[in-house]
């Protein structure tokens, strides 16, 4: 039993301690190539499941939830908000590419007139500033059903996102969620990856706990727990919280780094959310 | 704490007047061991039980190897302590907390679930 821990921990040596910075391709591979050798048995696309993908008692679980999901109300209620014009005769639609359908595998994106990373929640708000409108507020309600609906008209769709190997200020801004990503914090001094690299697979208590890759494809999602859908900063907020970390605003300078770092980790999968997580 | 320590006192008190000092010295080490179990369990304090099993307690994770014949593998009490005390000095790439450095535990509670998880 002890010597199947020692194995792992130099297994996962290599990713638990940040790799020196070699571009996000590189660092993308070796994510990949990581959990490949550590679920040899999963098949990747699986891995945009979370935890669905090895776990076989929570993946019936949840395969039964599907039947009635938890979350098409959102998705429907979100539909209705996003086709409502706002007083001055726009709507979302006139925001975004497309009419702000089929566009979330583009999100997010680095804004090189902020020069800030710009994720479609915020878009959402953007949108209604230019319009006259008062921002949503992030955590819940009419924002995170207006996102589930755009992230389900998206579907299927590749994620994609974009971090220009000739633009530093981007760079640095995926460097900065990469950090973030591998910094300890909190007096129970975990690391992002602490949990979800170097004890992937393994249960903390009853949880046990997703990859890295695919684990940002199919927000928002609705948790059982708190009986609502919640955004993609929601789950940082709990992530950070459970460590005793304080955690970040949601939408801060942090968060918007980190799901720029985290999103590209899932270049390549295809979008599947909303969906539901215990 | 204090729901313990009104029994325990009386305890000591009566045995003092009736002349029983080995009992109440002896249910004063099981005090501490239970109080030890309840710090190694409790979700705001050890909460061992997220990575380790451990006799007694249900819903277990497998981060970490079991804690078992603890004794026999620490003759050394303060080698157990250093490693509740600050896991990452010893190994520093460690996912355990490091209960004494960051304080989550103080000195007093992770004495006394030393004590308890030297009888497992
Ligand atoms: C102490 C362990 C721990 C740490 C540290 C941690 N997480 Fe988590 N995380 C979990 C658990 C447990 C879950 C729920 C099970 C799952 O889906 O992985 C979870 C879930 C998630 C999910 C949702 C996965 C899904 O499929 O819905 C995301 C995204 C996530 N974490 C990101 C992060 C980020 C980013 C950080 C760092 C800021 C972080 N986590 C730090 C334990 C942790
Ligand atoms: C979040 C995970 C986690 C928690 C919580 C945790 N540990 Fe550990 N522990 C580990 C890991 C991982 C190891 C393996 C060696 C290492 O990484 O330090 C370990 C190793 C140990 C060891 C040495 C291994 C051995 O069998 O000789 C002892 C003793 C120990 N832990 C006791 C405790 C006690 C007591 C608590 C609660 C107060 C606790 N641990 C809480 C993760 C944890």
């Amino acid at each position: 039993m002890i010597r199947v821990f020692v194995i792992i921990l130099m297994a996962t040596g290599l990713l638990a301690t940040q790799p020196a910075s070699a571009g996000p391709e590189k660092d993308l591979q070796a994510m990949q190539d990581f959990y490949q050798k550590r679920f040899p048995n999963v098949a990747p696309e699986e891995f945009a499941n979370g935890l669905y993908a090895f776990d076989e008692g929570a993946r019936a679980q949840w395969l039964e939830l599907e039947d009635f999901p938890p979350y098409e109300i959102a998705v429907e209620e979100g539909e209705a908000y996003f086709n409502t014009p706002f007083a001055n005769g726009n709507s979302y639609a006139d925001c975004f590419e497309n009419n702000g359908l089929s566009i979330k595998q583009n999100y997010p994106y680095f804004d090189n007139d902020t020069s800030k990373v710009v994720t479609l929640e915020l878009a959402i708000n953007q949108c209604r500033e230019e319009n006259g409108e008062q921002p949503l507020p992030y955590l819940r309600g009419e924002l995170t059903a207006i996102s589930a609906y755009m992230a389900y008209t998206s579907r299927g769709n590749t994620i994609n996102v974009q971090v220009p190997n000739d633009n530093p200020k981007a760079l640095a801004a995926y460097d900065a969620g990469k950090q973030f990503y591998y910094s300890r914090r909190g007096q129970l001094n975990f690391s992002c990856s602490s949990c979800h690299v170097q004890v992937v697979g393994l249960s903390l208590r009853a949880d046990p706990i997703s990859t890295t890759v695919g684990q940002v494809t199919h927000f928002p999602a609705y948790r059982t727990v708190w009986g609502e859908i919640v955004t993609l900063h929601r789950r940082f907020v709990e992530c950070n919280s459970q460590v005793r970390a304080r955690p970040f605003e949601s939408q801060s300078d942090e968060y918007r780094n980190l799901e720029y770092f985290l999103t590209y980790m899932s270049n390549g999968f295809e979008l599947n959310g909303p969906s539901s997580r215990r | 704490m204090t729901k313990y320590m009104v029994p325990i006192l009386l305890l000591v008190i009566t045995s003092a007047e009736l002349g029983w000092a080995e009992p109440a010295l002896s249910s004063d080490a099981a005090d501490k061991i239970e109080r030890g179990k309840e710090l190694t369990f409790a979700r705001g304090k050890g909460n061992c039980l997220a990575c380790h099993v451990v006799a007694g307690g249900e819903m277990a994770g497998n981060v970490a190897p079991p804690l078992i014949m603890m004794k026999v593998r620490y003759p050394d009490r303060m080698k157990l302590r250093a490693q509740i005390w600050d896991a990452s000095a010893l190994i520093s790439t460690t996912t355990m907390p490091p209960f004494g450095r960051h304080r989550i535990l103080t000195e007093e509670e992770i004495d006394l679930v030393v004590d308890f998880v030297l009888t497992l």
